[in-house]
């Protein structure tokens, strides 16, 4: 296929330049150029399609073809802010155009009302800085609506009685139920909860150019070879690519956002795949980098007029990073699941969506899920029981038996904003073009990792009501790893305590704007993708009326 | 090694909060770099060695042939892991050649520690040649802790075990797991596409809505 894609002259002032092409870039570029506006998207990976999508799990997971690379990315972890930060790979995001959304899972439930309100019903939470959104679920709605129809996700409305309410419909159904989904829903039931399909942004019915899942295998880690995931890769850059505005620029590095004597932004600087910087300019610009390169990107823009970084007069940039708490259970049964075949979920629940504090004693709420996630690789060095030996005989006997008898149930929680947990540069370490380092640090608030626990008994019931000859799990680790990365430029009314406002405008430069897991106020229970979707669409609205009314570049 | 301590930890363990295929993301560069292999085994039909010597390839083939042992089924050996271990090596895995080179000698120095009277690796019993893996194996139960206390033998039985397992189960169509004989031990069948019912439990799944009124009866 091939897209009639303008080529914008770095000097030409296009109307926006989005750096990032994930989840909030992809569907922003589709919006705003479907709104006639000119956009370059920069995205600092390649630009992959369907046939770079293979099945080889050493070149796509340990090569990280699809995500950052921890040689030329490197990062560092400390715990606490008094800690000296040791190189250690923190972090995976999507670095390829499509961003996480390529590779990821594709669970897509809507946050519930109470995400947005939460801290105004329960009160504060000490140690944290837990706070209401300055946006309802009822403002959101019609854009999580816009995400199923427009992005593509698959789902059974009304069948979860949890379920906040909606406009319309899922508009195609759930995907076939899986062996792991079978066992899950009989046994929730047996336990008086309330199972129901999974909603997934992946096709249960083809779409133009786009296939429905052909249940592969290779699916959590993997780009869709046939378009049935709905990345925004497969959903939205191809639509934005057609409205002859919107110029993807792969391998283009932005390390900087430049602004004038007036504080406003005039462009971005990036460097290209030789590494020659160039300076993209624009009216605006919209940072969709992720909850990591976001903050990373605004405090390497520091300069003399933003001394602390750019849009960073809270000292919030970087800071209350959440990863969602949580884990997996594992199970053997008797028959095979043969659970590799197809995506990674079929059925999920939400009766434990939100636990009274009173009762359990800690914050949070979360979700059960059943899955197999695992790769034949994979699998061998994580999937076994514990007790397994790791070589010999024995071993494989135990792949032989386990593989295809194994299910996981999937806990995913809540995790609260801490002020310390940041992403934040590192004084030390540089990356490949020199520029300081990812640093994060993160301690599970206690509540999280209370809640996680917690979640994990209620997975050993469900298993042992399904009857699994064997289930085993690992108590709630303090995590050092992150896949989601929210919070760490939040949306608020206050300046203060907040980086943006809710139309996703920095507080403190007009024409820079802000938009993907780090806008999140709080970080729902586990699966933040749909939500940072609906954001993005939203925001589109938003900033085309601002620019419309010419309240950005005036 | 601390971080090839806790990068075992993180393989044998999973870690809360994460999903299963990122486990795979922390193997060590070395088994990332096998995957350059499959030019070469796509293009190479006859096997000949291209780092190993052919008295190293038969001692590593012996090791590999202990870490997933033949049986009525297929192990190591059937899947040609030695030749991908090989081709990993000789076609872009240079950095990681040192941990063989080192290991070798390593192997032969416990061998004739333990078996005076043998040769080599591949010349002793199955029985013997565990002895010898488990007193490399930080995880196993040998009791010869100062042999184990020479971090370059640990990390070299570590590494060819984590490259045994991928050369076993990789994906056949990238340089590894010859005529899928890893993917038949696991039961995982070599098929691209798939449609349900997928296995034992949803065969007779009678649907959503008939599902939902059988346990309402119930």
């Amino acid at each position: 296929m091939t897209v009639d894609q303008p080529k914008y002259k770095t000097s030409e002032e296009v109307d926006f330049v989005i750096i990032g092409s994930g989840a909030a870039g992809g569907i922003l570029a589709k919006e705003l150029s479907s709104n006639g506006f000119r956009v370059v998207v920069l995205e600092q990976g390649p630009y992959l399609t369907e046939a770079d999508f293979t099945h080889n799990e050493i070149e796509i997971l340990a090569e990280d073809k699809l995500t950052n690379h921890p040689k030329l990315q490197p990062n560092t972890f400390r715990k606490t802010p008094q800690e000296k930060a040791r190189p250690q790979r923190a972090l995976v995001y999507g670095r390829c155009v499509g961003g996480t959304s390529v590779h990821f899972t594709a669970n897509f439930w809507r946050f519930h009302e109470i995400d947005f309100i939460e801290r105004s019903k329960i009160g504060p939470i000490p140690g944290t800085t837990f706070a209401d959104w300055p946006i309802t679920y009822a403002d959101l709605e019609p854009y999580y609506t816009k995400v199923e129809w427009e992005i593509g996700v698959s789902g059974l409305a009304g069948a979860s009685p949890f379920d906040p309410p909606r406009s319309k419909p899922y508009p195609m159904p759930p995907l076939p139920v899986k062996a792991s989904g079978v066992l899950f829903e009989r046994a929730a039931r047996k336990m008086g909860w309330h199972p129901f399909p999974a909603p997934m942004a992946i096709l249960s019915q083809p779409r133009p150019g786009r296939s429905a899942c052909i249940n592969c295998g290779f699916c959590l880690g993997f780009g869709c070879e046939v378009g049935a995931k709905s990345s925004s890769l497969a959903a939205a850059i191809r639509m934005a690519e057609k409205t002859g505005r919107c110029e993807i620029r792969p391998n283009s590095y932005v390390h900087r956002i430049e602004t004038d004597a007036n504080g406003r932004a005039v462009g971005a600087l990036y460097f290209d795949e030789k590494r020659n910087t160039h300076l993209q300019k624009a009216k605006a610009v919209v940072v969709c980098a992720n909850g990591a390169e976001t903050p990373r990107l605004l405090l390497l823009s520091a300069n003399q007029q933003f001394p602390d970084g750019l849009a960073n007069s809270s000292g919030y940039v970087g800071k209350n990073l959440m990863l969602n708490s949580g884990g997996n259970v594992y199970a053997q049964f008797e028959h095979p699941l043969n659970d590799y075949k197809g995506f990674a979920v079929s059925r999920i629940l939400h009766d434990f969506y939100e636990l009274d504090h009173d009762k359990v004693g800690f914050y949070g709420g979360g979700g059960l899920d059943a899955r197999f996630d695992f790769t034949p690789i994979s699998f061998a060095f994580g999937g076994l029981p514990p007790d397994t030996p790791r070589w010999g005989k024995d071993f494989k006997a135990a792949l032989a038996q386990n593989f295809n008898h194994t299910l996981e149930i999937f806990c995913h929680g809540t995790s609260l904003p801490v002020e310390n947990n940041s992403f934040s540069l590192d004084p030390e370490l540089k990356d490949a073009w020199g520029l300081p380092a990812l640093r994060m640090t993160y301690k599970d608030h206690p509540d999280d990792l209370k809640l996680a626990n917690w979640m994990f008994a209620r997975a050993h019931e469900l298993l042992e009501a399904a009857g699994a000859r064997k289930h085993w799990g690992f108590p709630a680790q303090e995590a050092q790893f992150a896949v989601h990365l929210l919070g760490t430029c939040r949306m608020g009314n206050d300046p203060k305590t907040s980086v943006i406002n809710a139309d996703h405008r920095t507080h403190d430069v007009k024409n820079l704007f802000l938009c993907d897991g780090s806008s999140l106020v709080t970080s729902g229970r586990g699966q933040p993708t749909m939500t940072i979707e609906a954001l993005a669409f939203r925001a589109a609205d938003r900033i085309t009326a601002l620019a419309k009314r010419g309240e950005i570049s005036g | 090694m601390s971080e090839s301590v806790s990068r075992r930890q993180f393989l044998s363990q999973g870690i809360s909060g994460l999903s299963a295929a990122w486990v795979t993301a922390h193997l060590p560069a070395m088994v990332a770099a096998a995957g350059y292999a499959r030019q070469a085994a796509k293009s190479a039909a006859p096997p000949k060695f291209q780092f190993f010597t052919p008295e190293q390839a038969a001692e590593i083939d012996a090791i590999t042939a202990r870490i997933i042992p033949t049986d009525e089924l297929p192990g190591a050996r059937e899947a040609g892991v030695v030749y991908f271990i090989d081709r990993s090596l000789a076609t872009f895995a240079a950095d990681d050649q040192k941990t063989y080179r080192e290991g070798l000698p390593e192997l032969q120095a416990r061998v004739s520690e333990m078996f005076p009277s043998a040769a080599k690796f591949s010349g002793l019993t199955a029985e013997q040649q565990d002895e010898v893996l488990h007193s490399f194996d930080e995880g196993g139960k040998s009791p010869r802790r100062p042999f184990r206390a020479r971090p370059g033998a640990q990390d070299f039985f570590e590494t060819l075990r984590q490259h045994t397992i991928a050369g076993f189960l990789i994906d056949p169509d990238y340089g590894g797991n010859d005529s899928g004989a890893g993917w038949k031990v696991i039961g995982r069948e070599r098929e691209h596409m798939f449609q349900a019912p997928f296995g034992y439990y949803d065969k007779d799944y009678p649907g959503w809505e008939a599902a939902a009124k059988e346990a309402e009866k119930k």
